[in-house]
């Protein structure tokens, strides 16, 4: 069975979502993973978009592009204005959400701003969007990434999206009281973090793919276990039910 | 103005005459409230129910040294750039949409030190005009906490009195003008919305002069028979004008869909000329049409019903 890193990448974030009650998810992966989720593994999920959209259904072939046109608000239950929408999450309603970036760290801090010095950028991102809001604010995050070295560096430029900070307590310290980024998932494994230092550790490989493939492709020195689980593949039924939402392969 | 000067806001709206009277107006005479260096801040969010009738009369206008602010700034923010109109855009992001990778502009503006980019996060952006909207100098939020935001924007830290936990502190964002296109409106300036009221609400509370488009001038009846769907009242609105189509190409909920092809076109020809595709555009679009009629019917009838349909299907 073959299948695109972006394929895989939806349907292990889709697997992260077994059991879990609402989601905070971008447009694109985050959002295909989630309406797959609703298919699979958690049948009762609740999406929620940021630009303030509870409860939106998928049309399939019919995926948005923005997180707050009328695609996203087709059969919502709410919707509810942006402010009001991220304070659901600072009450602490959203279970998990989804983030990326154009950068992360091995305390998986993310930058979505600024690539080189801050006066004189070399690269200006778009900037944060909801990704600062989303990853101190929701219970718990998984970041979905494809995994490449110059996006997995020793430390970003700049942190738009707070993870562990500089590691050990230094999140709590800063004052984020509540959640924590607790899965990373990228096209070549599963990672976590170390419950003491916080370093971002391997936890399972996927099909196909060794530890050196992993290093190789990481800036920084990540923790590796003696024993690494592997991830079953795709299934059929979950590429088809995948493939289903996306038949132009706009974002798979 | 210093940030969060609630006191200075207050006194400009107490300032202000005739609360009650009639607003509706033109688009121009609308527009000619607007000041060189205002800080307008623009409803809608992306490329849903952009004001894009009431900012290119602001370029039309030829106003200079503006201050933008939306959470997410969309193509406006380019034009407003390569118009040299705009000195600093607040905003938490700034792209057209995900398709279409980087703003080419925006970078080309940010990075040479032209425009200054004032990064907050969705949330703490949405809270400062929130505050605003209050009459309040700042807002507490657990977010943007530890995050290098913190030191690129005004934002403070406290331990609350209360609980002494950690808070991060925003300070309340009083625009000077606020610009909002909206689905209904009647003559004294009473607004509907459908669908996403986005940050409008506390945008229009957070300003000292809004300045409102609607697809539809209703009579006052009908507002006073449904004024649970009012989200804005003619008692904070200066201006409305009635402009069918004011956001398109962008989207307004239920009664057009974004033109996407017509991004397509419009980054297709930035990433062939650069910054001269934009003027040129301006040339064509805002100011080559002497009106929001003319504008339209650079797009012509089929695409607007084209867009109406798609709109209804979605709804």
């Amino acid at each position: 069975m073959s299948y695109s890193a972006s394929e895989l990448l939806a349907v292990m974030a889709a697997r992260q979502l077994a059991g879990v009650g609402s989601v905070f998810a971008g447009v694109g992966i985050p959002l295909l993973s989630a309406a797959l989720a609703q298919k699979t593994c958690a049948p009762h999920l609740i999406i929620v978009v940021e630009g303030g959209s509870i409860g939106p259904e998928v049309i399939p072939g019919r995926l948005p592009i923005s997180t707050n046109e009328m695609r996203v608000a087709h059969r919502a239950q709410m919707l509810p204005s942006i402010t009001d929408t991220f304070l659901f999450a600072q009450r602490g309603s959203l279970d998990v959400g989804f983030v990326g970036g154009a950068q992360i760290d091995r305390y998986g801090n993310l930058n979505s701003s600024i690539v080189g010095p801050r006066e004189h950028p070399k690269v200006r991102l778009p900037g944060s969007g909801g990704a600062n809001d989303i990853i101190s604010l929701c219970r718990q995050v998984i970041v979905v990434t494809l995994h490449e070295r110059r996006r997995f560096v020793p430390q970003v430029d700049f942190v738009t999206s707070p993870g562990f900070l500089g590691g050990g307590d230094s999140r709590r310290k800063a004052g984020l009281l509540f959640g924590s980024v607790s899965r990373v998932v990228t096209n070549l494994g599963i990672f976590g973090f170390d419950a003491e230092s916080k370093a971002m550790r391997l936890e399972a490989l996927h099909p196909g793919v060794s530890v050196g493939d992993v290093t190789a492709n990481t800036g920084f020195e990540l923790l590796i276990p003696e024993r690494v689980a592997t991830t079953e593949p795709p299934s059929e039924g979950e590429l088809a039910l995948l493939r289903s939402l996306d038949p132009d392969r706009r974002f798979l | 103005m210093r940030s969060g000067d609630f006191v200075e806001a207050r006194r400009r709206l107490e300032a202000k005459p005739r609360i009650g009277a009639e607003k509706l107006t033109t688009l121009a005479e609308a527009v000619r409230r607007v000041k060189d260096g205002d800080h307008i801040a623009i409803g809608g969010c992306l490329f849903s129910r952009t004001p894009l009738a009431l900012l290119s009369e602001v370029l039309r206008q030829g106003r200079r040294g503006l201050t933008l602010s939306r959470n997410l700034m969309c193509y406006e923010g380019e034009w407003f750039m390569a118009a040299g109109a705009v000195e600093a855009v607040v905003t938490s992001w700034f792209g057209i949409g995900l398709p279409w990778g980087l703003s080419r502009i925006m970078r080309e503006e940010v990075e040479s030190g032209r425009i200054r980019y004032e990064e907050w996060s969705h949330l703490a952006l949405g809270l400062r005009y929130r505050a605003a909207a209050m009459g309040v100098p700042f807002l507490p939020t657990l977010t943007m906490l530890g995050s290098d935001l913190m030191g690129i924007a005004d934002a403070r830290t406290m331990a609350c009195p209360f609980t002494g936990e950690t808070l991060c502190l925003v300070p309340a964002l009083f625009p000077d003008v606020a610009v909002l296109h909206v689905h209904r409106a009647d003559r004294f300036g009473n607004c509907q919305i459908d669908g996403y009221p986005h940050m409008d609400p506390d945008i229009a509370r957070a300003a000292t002069t809004v300045l409102v488009t609607a697809e539809e001038i209703i009579p006052e009846d009908e507002i006073r028979r449904h004024p649970d769907r009012t989200v804005i009242p003619g008692l904070v609105v200066d201006a409305v004008v009635e402009v069918p189509y004011g956001a398109f190409p962008h989207e307004c909920y239920g009664l057009y869909e974004a033109d996407v092809s017509h991004f397509d076109a419009y980054v297709a020809a930035i990433t062939e000329k650069g910054s001269q595709a934009i003027r040129e555009y301006l040339d064509r679009y805002v100011y080559g049409a002497r009106s929001h009629r003319e504008y339209l019917a650079l797009f012509g009838d089929e695409a607007l019903a084209r867009q109406c349909r798609a709109a209804r299907e979605l709804v």
